[in-house]
């Protein structure tokens, strides 16, 4: 019996996907590059001033000079980030499984949450470091934390709770009682929905961590090395480590997507066409 | 022995609210193919969940396999087929076909040898590792069929399962589904739209009033089995189509034959199946 079936394109070999992988990437690249040099090109031809705008080499050669302050910095920085990302993303992800299971707490509790959403948590900030010590990564790791909760909370409960009526009518014909209709439907569904707000809440650490050190924090920090620098004028120095700050942020954000990838091969977004 | 036995069986919704069905009376016995035909919003469909105990009624008796809907749930004797094939993405289509074996407990050797058992019954085999996404509706329907029919239930529910697919898809897999039905000696339920359909399936045809449904008629459809593409043909066959249209039309003046709306189906699983 022939019928209209969409085959799976043959996706070859290791070698091949990666190769694909790049070539679709080139024309980005492409542009990356460009813009670099248009950059380098427009700071040198108008004659910028080093301190409004450095040019990339400028900034390249600092990047190597400066390169152990940077790393440890940047180090220090992210155990901020990803302390207070899986922290926030756990208890996130707990929430929202007791939320799904319990109707009634989640009408109660929601609204606190949504309110607690519009709150700007980074004024908190100068209380986290009075609670933790400001030189402590504790401090910001809350920060950071508290950021992530709500976005990963709300996606990961709309994934939990966004499944067909038929489907539990289908797991209800089966005699599934609730624990196996989340082990079985809920929680797969809710993955495209999880990783989502796990993406989301990478950038979000990384903003708590670094914006949170600039209300006090060690020396060895990102963000304090970004202000300090700023401070005294030396803005090759700062945008430095504002580059490094961008690239963690950018590593970070890939690492969960790629993670994502691997696990998710079925879902629509990663499907090869 | 009968399989279904529905004693004055009524449903209403809520407080003052829909009254869905009102004193049915059916036996059903093995082997038997029966469908359910109506207006939408006669009850059909509510009427099969509360066979499937996914609903509860509101007044009278229900036996299924000599138990309890409740009870008959709780031991698998039916397996349910939707409009939707209601398969899960992130399975493949071997595993969407061994979930319910999964939850009863089957070992993995135990549960590949009867998905390849069904594989072949639904005419699928070849597509164990593809994903619901790669298969058109009509084979994702055979995929839900052969999960319904997994740990060979000796009943069978169906609600429109053919209702989203063309003409021709449909006519081929009634044939089939036929064909499945003579295999697993299962008795079957099926609620349909479409009065041919209903005609060409079954040993006999309910036809149900508008709301609030009653039982107008019962056609006993005396074809010849097993049926092929040329009972279609028949004169006897264009008899009962109109025989069951009459009984229709006695009842609220209808047209049957529309495309399936969804209001009726959501609405009900929207009320009861979740809690």
């Amino acid at each position: 019996m022939t019928s209209t079936v969409v085959e799976p394109i043959p996706r070859g070999t290791l070698g091949r996907r990666v190769g694909r992988e790049l070539t679709d990437w080139a024309p980005a690249a492409a542009v990356f590059v460009l813009g670099i040099a248009l950059w380098e090109g427009l700071v040198r031809g108008l004659n910028i001033q080093e301190f409004l705008l450095p040019p990339p080499s400028e900034i390249l050669q600092t990047l190597w000079t400066e390169r152990d302050t940077l790393w440890s910095a940047g180090w220090f920085t992210f155990q901020e980030a990803f302390g207070g990302w899986l922290i926030g993303c756990s208890v996130a992800m707990l929430t929202a499984l007791v939320l799904a299971r319990w109707r009634t707490l989640s009408t109660a509790l929601m609204p606190f949450a949504i309110a607690a959403n519009a709150i700007p948590i980074i004024a908190f900030a100068p209380i986290t470091n009075n609670w933790f010590g400001a030189l402590n990564q504790s401090s910001k790791m809350v920060i950071a934390a508290v950021l992530c909760y709500f976005p990963v909370l709300v996606n990961t409960l709309r994934g939990l709770t966004s499944v067909r009526p038929q489907q539990i009518e289908l797991m209800r014909s089966y005699a599934a009682g609730e624990v196996e209709i989340f082990r079985r439907v809920r929680i797969p569904n809710a993955l495209p929905y999880i990783f989502t707000g796990l993406k989301v809440a990478t950038v979000l650490a990384m903003i708590g961590a670094i914006v949170g050190d600039w209300f006090g924090g060690s020396l060895d920090a990102l963000g304090v090395e970004i202000q300090r620098q700023a401070g005294v004028f030396a803005f090759t120095e700062a945008w430095a480590a504002i580059v490094v700050a961008s690239v963690l942020g950018i590593a970070f954000y890939a690492a969960v997507a790629i993670v994502e990838r691997l696990t998710m091969g079925w879902h629509p977004s990663s499907r090869t066409e | 022995m009968s399989v279904v036995s529905l004693q004055r069986v009524s449903k209403k919704f809520g407080v003052g609210g829909v009254r869905a069905l009102q004193a049915i009376d059916l036996e059903i016995g093995e082997r038997e193919f029966v469908s359910l035909i109506g207006p939408s919003g006669c009850g059909k469909s509510t009427l099969l969940r509360i066979v499937g105990d996914l609903i509860q009624p509101s007044t009278g008796k229900v036996v299924v396999n000599g138990k309890t809907p409740h009870q008959a749930r709780l031991d698998r004797d039916y397996g349910i087929v939707f409009q939707d094939a209601v398969l899960f993405d992130w399975r493949t289509v071997a595993k969407n076909i061994s979930l319910p074996l999964e939850m009863v407990g089957w070992d993995r050797a135990k549960r590949t040898e009867r998905v390849n058992e069904l594989l072949e019954l639904v005419e699928l085999v070849g597509f164990e590792g593809h994903h619901p996404w790669q298969l058109s509706g009509g084979m994702q329907q055979r995929v839900s069929i052969a999960r319904a029919l997994s740990f060979n239930p000796p009943l069978l529910l169906m609600d429109e399962p053919f209702g989203a697919l063309d003409e021709m898809t449909r006519e081929r897999l009634n044939l089939e589904l036929l064909r499945i039905w003579e295999a697993s000696g299962s008795t079957v339920v099926f609620v349909t739209h479409s009065i041919a359909e209903a005609v060409f399936l079954s040993t006999r045809v309910v036809v149900m009033s508008a709301r609030p449904g009653r039982i107008v008629g019962i056609v006993d459809v005396d074809l010849a089995q097993p049926r092929t593409a040329d009972t279609r043909e028949e004169e006897r066959f264009a008899d009962l189509i109109r025989e069951v249209r009459h009984l229709l039309r006695r009842d609220g003046g209808l047209d049957v034959e529309e495309p399936t709306p969804t209001g009726e189906q959501d609405f009900i699983a929207a009320e009861e199946a979740l809690d």
